[in-house]
Order: structure tokens, then sequence, then C-alpha cells
């Protein structure tokens, strides 16, 4: 019963966010979708995300439980009276969130950020890093 | 046989031609094209006193950016490399490619009123400002009358 009622209230958020992502940059929930690469080799992961016009004290990065976000605002110094007259990059925010599995290791995630490019390390727990296994033959 | 068949580029290229499809219809296409969605993304503002143009275009060198003001047509351009793994050894897996890599070349066209001169442009927190100043004799003014 409990859960039917949290998985209407979970759709009929998700519509207002797809109105509020139609509708314009009003809300002040919405953020951009910053494009990224994850490549995973034996180690661990390695995520990228592009991130222009976030300064470093504006990144935000948050590690709770299995869920990684990736958040960042926009401050980019303008004159003052400025009108927009044409804007590609709508929403002064980013905000991206992903979900984690077992294997990594949270507690040593590397984060560096460099011209708007945020480059993040994940390495994955000792345990679950591939190694080859001896057959022993009697 | 899926994998054949669907490739990750081919995807990424159905994902792009999607995005473009919905935004040609929000707004009317530019005379040189799809402009939006295109890298990098461009932002377009001004003053009466000057033209502001950033480019938001993360993970360059400063250096490789080309900034070119011919007649009035400022031309932003430069590459930038992928750095996803060229060779596929079979240890490392590529799960998501958004990001864009290879040469790109964007075109804005600025008002007559700008004095090519006075344009500037810097990079910071891999944002490419340009600003451009108007003509002194092109500002807004009030004119007295006797």
């Amino acid at each position: 019963m409990n859960d039917t009622t949290k998985a209407v209230t979970r759709s009929e958020d998700a519509t207002r966010d797809e109105m509020a992502r139609r509708n314009g940059p009003a809300q002040r929930s919405e953020a951009l979708l910053p494009p990224v690469d994850v490549i995973e080799d034996g180690g661990g992961i390695t995520l990228r995300a592009d991130l222009p016009g976030v300064p470093k004290d504006k990144l935000g990065l948050h590690v709770e439980a299995d869920t990684l976000t990736i958040e960042g605002e926009v401050s980019v110094p303008m004159p003052d009276g400025m009108e927009a007259s044409y804007a590609e990059v709508s929403v002064p925010r980013y905000r991206r969130v992903f979900t984690l599995s077992k294997e990594l290791d949270t507690s040593k995630v590397a984060a560096e950020f460099k011209h708007g490019v945020l480059n993040l390390r994940i390495p994955k727990a000792e345990h679950a890093q591939p190694r080859r296994i001896d057959i022993k033959v009697s | 046989m899926y994998h054949s068949l669907f490739r990750r580029n081919v995807l990424s290229e159905l994902d792009r031609m999607q995005r473009e499809m919905r935004e040609a219809f929000d707004l009317s296409p530019n005379i040189r094209g799809f402009g939006r969605s295109g890298f990098p993304a461009l932002n377009v503002g001004g003053t009466p006193q000057s033209v502001e143009i950033l480019a938001f275009a993360p993970g360059l060198d400063p250096k490789s950016l080309e900034v070119n003001l011919d007649r009035g047509i400022l031309t932003i351009a430069g590459e930038r490399m992928s750095d996803l793994p060229t060779e596929d050894d079979g240890k490392t897996a590529v799960h998501i490619n958004e990001r864009f890599g290879g040469r790109f070349r964007r075109v804005v066209s600025l008002s007559d009123d700008i004095d090519p001169n006075s344009v500037s442009a810097d990079y910071r927190d891999g944002v490419l400002h340009i600003s451009a100043k108007r003509r002194e004799s092109a500002k807004p003014r009030r004119i007295a009358v006797q």
C-alpha cells in the first residue's frame, strides 16, 4: 500500500519535472545535465564531466551511500546591465546523479578540476580488483 | 549481433539527431544551420557599450583557441582531443561517451557598430569570454532640443 503511494508520488514528480523542463528556465530546481565520459578499467572507474563556467568553489561532489552527485553553479562575471539576446546555456546550474556499484571504494575518490573539466577517479575495492587465479594441477 | 548493429557511436548519433530535431522545432534555425547543441555552446548578450559572447568550451589549452574577426564575422575554432582510450585492449570499457572530441568551429555575426580593434578575449573555468566594444558614435544618446 505504502509502496504504491510512493510510486505514484514519484511518477507525479517526474511529470512535474518534465513540465518544468519544457516550460523553460523558470523553476529554481532546474539544472543542466553535463555531458560525461565514463571509462572502466581493471583498477576502477574514471569519470570526466564538462562543467564550463563553474569555479572551483561552486563545484559540489557528494557521495551518499551508493549515489554520486555532481553539482555546479555557473558563475561568469558579466558587465552590469547586460541583456542576453541568445542563450544555449539557459540555466546557470549543472546537476547529475550516478548510482555507484558495491565494488567501488568511495572513500578513495580522487577529484581534479581544471578548465571546467572534472576528472574523477573511483578505485575498485581491493577485493574486487581483477586477479589471476592459479590453477593447480596435481 | 546486437553490438555490431548498434555500436555506441551510432546510438550517440541518433541521440544527437533527436536533440537537433527537438531544438529545430523550438527555435527557427539560423542561416548557418542548426547552431544549437554544437560545441562550444554559445551565449550572446549585450550592453549599450559592448557585445559579450560566451563560448562554453571546457578542457582546452587557451593557446590552441583561434578567435578571428573578419568583416563583422567572429569565428571561434579549435580542437579538443578526445581522451577516451584509443586502443581496445580488452581491459578498458567505455560505458558513457557524451563529451565532444575533435575539431570545432562556430561563427557569430556581430552587429555593425562594433569596433574591431576593441575586441578582447579571455579564457577562465572553461569559458571563453569575448567582449567587443561598440563604436563611440553608435552609442545611444539623448539629443538636446534647442
